[in-house]
């Protein structure tokens, strides 16, 4: 804080220093304290507010526990992220690795403008391109069917394929930054060493490279897990009505059920699940906050 | 086990550039090879071609009479030793040493075994469950050399492992991997820029230089008889009077040089019309005029003590530099910046050759 006022003279510092107050505690911890205090309260009319019905209660974080229809899709929403997760981490351990070691430089960068040009598009016009590229008339489905390895189209669309294939492609990289940072900062003559020892890739990437990489690993899928948990776009667009994600149940709270208080306390344990999400990876991972965030 | 290295015909290219060219040579088997060159030179190169981890553009490479060519290095005989050691940093000391072994499928318990017996040999027994981090620069170069011989190569690689250490453990260092050598008998490839590391340690050395091998020999006689000016000037110090060739009779020439007339040896027949130098080391000089046939006059410039000898900077009468060294025998040299003084040498510590380019 010292030093802050001290480089910046303080009338500078001042200014930064309520500008970032501003920002933690009116547009970060405020609204969120809202939500918490709604979710805790029942959801009465106007001129019932203040009122004796107006009591702290715990009903609403009841209700996922008595529905079990929103329950169910809590559960196959955490299920279904983790698998976007895993699957993502399985899609771009190789690109991010292709690029920090094999490629590197000018090479790596122009590859990965490749990878980066589609993101300057809107998230929900992507979306609907794959659900075009997906649907049932679509492009694929032709090419399957004239190759020959389709008898007749398949709907795509209709599980939760689609939303799994539009979540990976979506979060693509978030995971392969981390991972290419963590990749790239491997020392080649540790790969050299292991396989002048004799080991096969397989092993140099289990004993070697993984390892190296766990911190960037760790960051992608909790960045990944995060935004398929809260992500609306994509199961709104190419999911069907049986694979509903659990933010448009928040959704339907909110601006369809008029139940603001129901949606906070929905709301508020998709947050504690993401919170417990990302103990549990550095958990696993045996890393700790200060190497996310690196 | 250990194999002969048979590098025939080598020439490896990096689009235009030529980093290795022709070269030709066998290493035998038990053999402790050095390389020794400056940086840019393509010893490194030579050494990466021998472990695998490239391909020749033209020659073979062969180990133990076998050709290499398309046999990567997790397949070759050889374990190399890295410049930075490329210790693996999230694995213990223990398995450390013993990953080529649970690469090679060898069960938990005698991978450990095995640990243990080599951390004996070099000096760290009880030290397995370490972390790399936890050991000293000394220890960790002792443990990268476990590593590789745990994997029990015919070859053994070394890329300048000794660079990273301070002098006393460097000079430690020599002496340890000497005598691994000669315990475990494996064919030793040793790559260094510093002159002083390949005369202690090895059998042979071959002196590169852009790309070429510019001789290759025992230490003593690279050291005696250099074949070239470069090596000459790279192995160890020396002085270099250019002259003309005046008179030659049975293995010996007079020189005339700016110093007068100077009788050397001649090892070598010069190519015909090459400009000539004589070269002596400085060690070989004697303060004096001795009454033999060489004898130079010189001016002294600066007179630097390093201990056991005494380093005297001079020029020559043409103003070339010119270094004298003698032995530090308790006695005060008697002389002062901008003195004349006399020195002498025999003819047998004199060398004449062909001038090129110098080191």
């Amino acid at each position: 804080m010292s030093a802050l006022f001290r480089r910046h003279g303080w009338p500078l510092g001042l200014v930064m220093l309520l500008i970032v107050a501003f920002w933690i505690v009116v547009q970060v911890v405020l609204p969120q304290l809202l939500m918490i205090d709604f979710s805790f309260r029942p959801n009465l009319l106007p001129d019932e507010m203040g009122g004796p019905k107006d009591v702290l209660t715990l009903t609403n974080y009841e209700t996922l526990w008595a529905n079990s229809v929103h329950f169910g899709i809590f559960v196959k929403t955490i299920v279904a992220s983790a698998a976007v997760t895993l699957l993502t981490l399985v899609v771009c351990y190789p690109i991010a690795f292709h690029l920090a070691y094999e490629l590197k430089g000018p090479k790596a960068a122009r590859l990965m403008l490749v990878l980066v040009i589609p993101f300057w598009i809107n998230e929900i016009l992507r979306t609907f391109a794959w659900y075009i590229v997906l649907a049932y008339a679509g492009p694929l489905n032709a090419v399957l069917v004239a190759v020959g390895i389709l008898d007749e189209p398949m709907r795509f669309l209709d599980g939760n394929g689609g939303v799994m294939v539009g979540m990976v492609y979506a979060y693509l990289l978030f995971m392969v930054f981390p991972l290419y940072n963590a990749i790239e900062s491997l020392d080649v003559a540790q790969v050299e060493a292991a396989r002048d020892l004799g080991a096969t890739w397989a092993r140099i990437h289990r004993r070697v490279v993984i390892p190296h990489a766990k911190p960037g690993i760790a960051t992608g899928c909790i960045m990944v897990f995060m935004l398929a948990a809260g992500s609306y776009a994509v199961p709104a667009l190419l999911g069907s009505p049986n694979s509903r994600w659990f933010t448009e149940i928040i959704y339907n709270w909110f601006f369809e059920g008029g139940n603001w208080n129901q949606g906070a306390a929905y709301a508020f344990i998709l947050l504690l699940l993401c919170v417990g999400f990302i103990f549990a990876m550095m958990k696993t991972f045996r890393v700790s906050l200060g190497e996310l965030t690196r | 086990m250990t194999a002969d290295v048979e590098i025939d015909h080598v020439t490896m290219r990096f689009g235009d550039f030529v980093a290795v060219r022709d070269a030709t040579l066998t290493i035998k088997a038990g053999e402790f090879f050095s390389f020794l060159g400056p940086s840019g030179c393509g010893k490194t190169t030579l050494l990466r071609l021998v472990s695998g981890f490239m391909e020749p553009t033209e020659g073979r490479i062969l180990i133990g009479a076998k050709d290499m060519r398309g046999i990567g290095p997790n397949k070759r005989p050889t374990a190399m030793i890295f410049q930075n050691l490329a210790l693996f940093p999230l694995m213990s000391v223990a398995d450390n040493i013993a990953f080529g072994l649970e690469v090679r499928g060898m069960g938990k318990a005698e991978r450990r075994k095995r640990a243990d017996e080599l951390l004996d040999l070099i000096a760290l027994s009880g030290q397995g469950d370490k972390k790399v981090s936890e050991l000293s620069g000394g220890q960790r170069q002792r443990v990268a050399i476990a590593r590789a011989l745990a994997v029990q190569p015919d070859v053994l690689l070394l890329d300048e492992p000794l660079s990273a250490l301070d002098l006393k453990l460097r000079q430690h260092m020599r002496a340890e991997l000497r005598a691994i050598q000669k315990r475990t008998g494996v064919t030793f490839i040793y790559i260094t820029h510093d002159q002083g590391e390949a005369l202690a340690m090895s059998d042979r050395v071959a002196v590169m230089r852009a790309g070429e091998i510019e001789q290759v020999a025992d230490p003593v006689t690279l050291y005696d008889r250099p074949e070239t000016d470069f090596v000459a000037g790279f192995v160890g110090e020396i002085n270099r009077i250019p002259g003309r060739l005046t008179a030659r009779e049975d293995g010996t020439v007079v020189l005339e040089t700016a110093c007068g007339p100077l009788r050397a040896r001649l090892t070598r027949e010069p190519p015909a019309g090459a400009p000539l130098a004589l070269f002596v080391r400085p060690e070989r000089l004697v303060l004096g005029d001795g009454g033999g046939p060489n004898a130079v006059t010189a001016t002294l410039a600066s007179s630097s003590f390093e201990g056991a000898n005494i380093h005297l900077v001079s020029t020559l009468a043409d103003g070339s530099p010119f270094l004298v060294q003698v032995a530090n025998a308790g006695v005060p040299v008697a002389l002062h910046p901008g003195q004349n003084f006399t020195v002498s040498f025999k003819v047998e510590d004199a060398l004449a050759l062909p001038q090129g380019a110098a080191a």
